[in-house]
């Protein structure tokens, strides 16, 4: 019904959407930086980057150009060619899975008549694919620890299969019971569902919600979980040999997979990409993600690390019998009903 | 087009990376390409239309496995090649490549002789996800509920083997944190001991002079 009335998606205009795509998130991974390192500081009643420009504004270009000229060391012990690789698949990880996720609203370029559309791949099953791709991503870290020739590093690559090894499960189960609502894998079908229904998923899926939220910090290594480098025990973990460029590039994969998470906690329980009272449905999206990203700063300013332990105490005997129950519960429900 | 253009790429990467896997000494190379690899095979499932099929490839062979390989590859210097020891090249090459030319052949067969048919052909206007259901749980029920049957004894073989201690804590227990720390003490007031020799050593010899 709605696919006859929009305009027929060509290569060019796939094209057009990665480019874009690429071009904002790095920016705003750029920018994330500067956003954390200020509502950081306001939290704890610093100040922040105060000197580039006003109110630190620059410190961007500053740090972007210090990224840029920076030396770029390998280890003489490392394994060049996967230390070399690891920091690419970082990036292209988190952007592939932003080519399956809806990112900005679709439009036409006026002149040359090309239709650029929301989703850069809408295939049908967007939600598994999101997740398998940020999955796949970890590799880097894994890569990074390994072939780097430190101690520092393999303990951060051990850390990381722990924490996929611990999160993954929850990540699934927690999206198994909205998916069990709404009956599809596709993230178009989530935002109907919002459509058709009016209230929020995160109404009737509350459980499911915060256990995503947990599950997608510890995806991200967001501060809670961030033992991969956590700076106070292991140095960096699996960065502490990158430099410049490199270490630039597992950066902006790190702030792109905050913001596919910001995107699918919007899309699945927080009503997508709807119109709400008299707001545009591409205003409500960005603000739910903006969000979703302030959520995140706010959590790291609030909590302390935790133990690779506890992440997996609370992983396997406290969040996942959890997301069972919650899916028995909406099963029944769902029979009854 | 395209998709002929996608399908050699695919394949060409894929022969490549596994390839790489089963000829490379490194561990860190072999188990690299093998997760290429298992991606890249991803993508012939996105060519042919199983959508579906394609991420749980991903997942599954991507994610669980290799995170499990890799827990194993912890164990090895992954900067350094193995030493392999190779009994009968020679065997081991003509018993390969009589494997590759069998398997060539069975897959073949079927293609040659033009009798392959979709038993279950795929039903317009049902996603992959419900395909995959629809064949599972009425032709496969039964393969489908013993290999749960199997998980399921694996994971309780599983907790029964590494249960045991499973609510003891190395962290949080009291008689590991007392004897680390007792254990500190001891090696301090042992270094504070020895620092205290040296010291009178040296006065000493300061003195003979």
């Amino acid at each position: 019904m709605e696919a006859t009335m929009l305009p027929e998606v060509t290569a060019a205009g796939i094209i057009i959407k990665a480019i874009i795509v690429l071009a904002v998130i790095a920016g705003l991974a750029a920018f994330g930086t500067y956003v954390e390192r200020k509502i950081l500081a306001y939290m704890q009643r610093r100040l922040g980057p105060m000197h580039v420009g006003p109110h630190g504004l620059l410190q961007l270009a500053a740090d972007g150009i210090k990224l840029f000229t920076k030396e770029d060391i390998i280890p003489q012990h490392a394994n060049k060619v996967i230390f070399s690789i690891a920091p690419v698949i970082m990036a292209a990880t988190a952007f592939i899975a932003l080519g399956a996720v809806p990112v900005f609203p679709d439009f036409t370029i006026p002149f040359i008549d090309v239709y650029v559309p929301s989703i850069a791949s809408d295939i049908n099953v967007g939600i598994l694919f999101v997740l398998g791709m940020m999955a796949a991503g970890l590799y880097a870290p894994l890569l990074a620890g390994m072939s780097q020739a430190n101690k520092w590093g393999i303990i951060g690559a051990a850390r990381t299969a722990v924490q996929f090894l611990s999160y993954e499960v929850v990540t699934g189960l927690s999206l198994l019971a909205p998916i069990m609502l709404v009956g599809s894998l596709s993230l178009v079908d989530f935002n109907n569902y919002h459509a058709d229904q009016g209230v929020w998923m995160v109404v009737y899926q509350p459980v499911a919600f915060i256990l995503f939220l947990i599950a997608g910090y510890a995806e991200t290594n967001r501060t809670p979980f961030d033992l991969l480098e956590h700076e106070a025990e292991i140095v960096s973990g699996y960065v502490t040999e990158y430099s410049g460029l490199r270490w630039g590039l597992f950066f902006i994969g790190e702030y792109a997979n905050m913001i596919t998470i910001g995107i699918l906690a919007s899309v699945v329980f927080l009503g997508g990409y709807n119109d709400l009272w008299i707001f545009p449905g591409w205003f409500m999206i960005i603000v739910k993600i903006a969000f979703m990203f302030f959520l995140m700063l706010w959590v790291r300013a609030s909590w302390p690390h935790i133990r690779p332990d506890q992440l997996m105490w609370l992983c396997w005997k406290v969040l996942m019998p959890l997301a069972m129950v919650n899916i028995l519960i909406t099963g029944f429900v769902m029979m009854i009903i | 087009m395209y998709e002929f253009i996608a399908f050699y790429i695919f394949a060409i990467s894929t022969v490549v990376l596994f390839g790489i896997t089963v000829m490379s000494k490194n561990v860190l190379y072999a188990m690299t390409s093998l997760a290429g690899g298992m991606v890249m095979i991803s993508g012939f499932f996105f060519l042919l239309g199983a959508d579906f099929l394609g991420v749980v490839q991903l997942i599954v062979y991507v994610g669980a496995v290799m995170a499990l390989y890799a827990f194993a590859m912890m164990f090895f210097d992954a900067t350094k090649d193995i030493k392999e020891k190779h009994q009968n090249p020679t065997l081991t090459i003509v018993l390969g490549a009589l494997m590759a030319l069998v398997f060539v052949f069975i897959f073949s067969a079927p293609i040659i002789g033009e009798n392959i048919e979709a038993l279950y052909p795929v039903v317009e206007g049902v996603g992959n996800a419900q395909a995959v259901g629809m064949v599972l749980f009425t032709k496969y029920l039964v393969p489908f509920e013993l290999a749960a049957v199997m998980l399921l004894v694996a994971m309780i073989a599983g907790i029964i083997l590494a249960g045991k201690k499973m609510d003891h804590s190395l962290t949080t227990h009291d008689d590991a944190v007392d004897e680390v720390l007792h254990h500190r003490f001891e090696s301090e007031s042992d270094a504070i001991h020895d620092a205290e020799k040296i010291a009178d050593r040296a006065e000493r010899e300061g003195a003979g002079k």
